[in-house]
């Protein structure tokens, strides 16, 4: 009689014969390279995959008991949060999620500013990042009607409108878009399948390829240095070690967990976020009579929302409004070129020069404050800050192929260090 | 590592930046889920006074005898005063659309999630006692804190009539301190009235004695249980949700020490 390893073997063979299972677990798990000297910064990408689990996970079962018209939607949320068994569980993951969905992204996006990791060979693991974060402000702009409250509908309204700028076309685009004159169930309805069904899927897909293009290329690491380069005899990289087990448990499981504490915390003791995470305005169904005191978009949307208000004024004869539309998208799309905007020898802001250093700095610092203008009150004098800011986003990426190019940069050791 | 103590710098000065645009400052209050006696005076106001009006159309009665410790029989017998509505009904009012419409302008707003829509308990419990005299409106009533409401005020005759008054205060001086007499040291007193007053921090509004059943301790103490009952009503689940966060954030401190240890295991291969 055959021991059950044996039995277990064959059942491997027959099903690698025929699938291959073995043959792909090692080359991205336990025969996947990663560099050792990986830091904080490079647990985002994992986190960012776990609340992708956790969005898709508590999205299926909040649709078991959603109604997606404009009658049912705000009552069958308050019927989740009341009646339906740990609904208000399954609820506040979702929303929590929203946030950390985007704070851990936002974090994995700067890391990739600062050690290059755009940069050849890893372009188009960059490019279909970007694709992905543009597809995720898609998804959460999509979802966030849903709860069909009165900042819902008016943010809506707001972004949706915002298509009306495209000189000629505009109105009609935005009549498109909506499916009727103004945000209704209609809208309502549209914006459900494409939350639940097609962005998911989109986004699926992408992450999908973002990995399997990253494992093509390998992890960059804080030095930015190439860990295939220096190989023991059988051709392993020195510098590197088993994707799983060592950094699955060794560093993403007590990552996980910790992410876990600190999204519990804020989902079982601050879900609302003092208004920051469900705004105030949302416990009121949606009403087209009624605009809020003030539209502002959920904290993860602010600085694109800054920069889109930063436009005041008419240029080549088409109003503020489309250049604001203009500016925006300006703001989400360029990063998407930068491997091809860094001229820079080196990778890593480790041993770039002083000139990519102060970019980057200030560059964080206008982004924080395009963020926090984003929620007040437009005045001149914010209106002119948010200007400025802008231009400090711009000139960010825009002036990178004279900084990168002119700096004096220091030189990269041949093995990565660890810190 | 710097720039992490950065970003953590960074948030909590954007988070501060709430505000709020009330025409009088609000009254805080702290509301007790724990207190099941609060919240059942809070619930027995509600239904007496408020429900007639404003429907709490996502809260169910059996719920609210559920959380708050009050049996079938009691609920039915002194909370649900329409024989139509069941047990598990929600708690909805029989005010036709038009009528409401007819007598206040406006439908009155379903008061479920008020304590959320305002941001906090703070803004109901100010309200309910602003109300003061004014025969210019409709209901012979207006509302410091919502000025020109089209709401009468319900519960006069238990906390009294209050008028706006002029008030004798200190005196302030051109550096923004009391103005004070050069010989005695005592404050300068002027009689100050209305918006005056408001700059001042002091409300305008007087209660006049013996008008009302009730003293304005126990009046206070009245709003105190109808305010937590609606913030209680706003988010029924938030006792449990505390609780339960309470078990995860344990086990979870619980996993981390076993996972970290598990890690340092893996991350000795690193060197």
């Amino acid at each position: 009689m055959l021991s059950l390893q044996q039995s277990m073997k064959n059942i491997m063979n027959w099903i690698d014969a025929r699938l291959p299972v073995t043959e792909t677990y090692e080359k991205h798990m336990s025969k996947y390279y990663a560099p050792k000297n990986t830091n904080f910064w490079y647990l985002m990408g994992v986190l960012a995959t776990v609340v992708l689990v956790n969005q898709l996970l508590t999205g299926i079962w909040l649709t078991m008991s959603y109604v997606p018209t404009a009658d049912g939607a705000f009552a069958s949320i308050e019927y989740i949060m009341r009646d339906v068994n740990y609904g208000w569980m399954l609820r506040y993951m979702h929303s929590t999620g929203a946030s950390a969905f985007f704070l851990v992204v936002y974090l994995h996006m700067f890391r990739g500013l600062m050690y290059g990791s755009y940069q050849k060979p890893r372009e188009l693991v960059w490019i279909i990042g970007m694709v992905i974060f543009v597809a995720l402000m898609a998804e959460g702009f999509l979802g966030y009607l849903l709860p069909w409250g009165n900042m819902s509908f008016w943010a809506g309204q707001v972004i949706v409108s915002l298509a009306g700028a495209v000189p000629i076309v505009g109105d009609g685009l935005a009549t498109w878009v909506r499916g009727d004159f103004n945000i209704s169930g209609i809208t309502l309805n549209r914006f459900f399948a494409l939350h639940v069904v097609l962005v998911p899927m989109l986004l699926l897909v992408l992450v999908f390829l973002h990995i399997v293009a990253l494992h093509e290329v390998g992890s960059n690491n804080p030095d930015g240095i190439d860990i295939k380069k220096n190989t023991d005899e059988q051709g392993k990289p020195l510098d590197g070690i088993p994707f799983h087990p060592y950094l699955t448990l060794g560093h993403d499981l007590p990552a996980i967990v910790a992410f876990f504490f600190i999204f519990s915390i804020v989902m079982f003791y601050f879900p609302d976020g003092g208004g920051y995470l469900i705004e105030a305005p949302n416990y009121e169904k949606a009403n087209p009579l009624k605009t809020p005191d003030l539209i502002a978009p959920v904290w993860y949307y602010t600085p694109f929302y800054s920069m889109l208000r930063a436009a005041t004024f008419p240029f080549l004869g088409l109003d503020a409004k489309f250049w604001g539309l203009v500016v925006m998208a300006g703001a989400i799309f360029l990063p998407a070129v930068l491997p091809w905007l860094d001229r820079s020898k080196v990778k890593s802001i480790r041993y770039k020069g002083l000139a990519s250093k102060v970019f980057l700095a200030v560059f964080v610092v206008a982004f924080f404050i395009l963020g926090y203008l984003g929620v007040q009150h437009p005045t001149p004098l914010k209106t002119f800050i948010a200007q400025i800011c802008t231009a400090i986003y711009f000139s960010y990426f825009l002036l990178m192929p004279w900084y990168t190019a002119a700096e004096k940069t220091k030189k990269v050791p041949d093995r990565v260090q660890m810190r | 590592m710097r720039i992490l103590v950065f970003l953590f710098l960074m948030v909590p000065s954007c988070i501060l930046a709430a505000g709020s645009s009330a025409p009088i400052p609000l009254d805080s209050v702290a509301p007790d889920l724990s207190d099941k006696a609060s919240l059942q005076r809070g619930a027995r106001t509600y239904v007496n006074y408020c429900l007639g009006c404003h429907a709490m159309k996502y809260q169910r009665f059996q719920r609210v005898a559920e959380d708050l410790g009050i049996s079938q029989e009691t609920m039915m017998a002194n909370f649900v005063f329409d024989p139509s509505k069941k047990f598990g009904s929600h708690m909805e009012n029989s005010m036709s659309v038009e009528n409401a419409k007819q007598w206040f302008g406006n439908v009155p707003p379903d008061l479920t999630l008020y304590t959320k829509l305002k941001g906090g308990p703070d803004y109901f419990y100010t309200y309910m006692r602003s109300f003061y005299e004014d025969s210019t409106r409709p209901f012979g009533v207006n509302n410091l804190l919502y000025e020109n409401v089209g709401m009468p005020h319900p519960l006069v005759h238990l906390q009294g009539v209050q008028r706006k008054v002029c008030k004798n205060v200190p005196k302030i001086a051109k550096n923004g301190g009391e103005m004070r007499d050069p010989l005695s040291g005592e404050s300068i007193i002027e009689e100050r009235c209305g918006d005056d007053l408001l700059v001042r921090g002091i409300s305008p509004l007087s209660l006049v004695e013996g008008s009302g059943e009730l003293s304005a301790d126990s009046y206070d103490g009245l709003i105190y249980d109808l305010t937590n009952f609606l913030y209680y009503s706003g988010d029924p689940s938030r006792l449990e949700r505390e609780r339960l966060g309470g078990f995860v954030l344990l086990f979870l401190a619980f996993f981390y020490v076993f996972a970290w240890l598990l890690g340092r295991e893996y991350l000795k291969e690193f060197h």
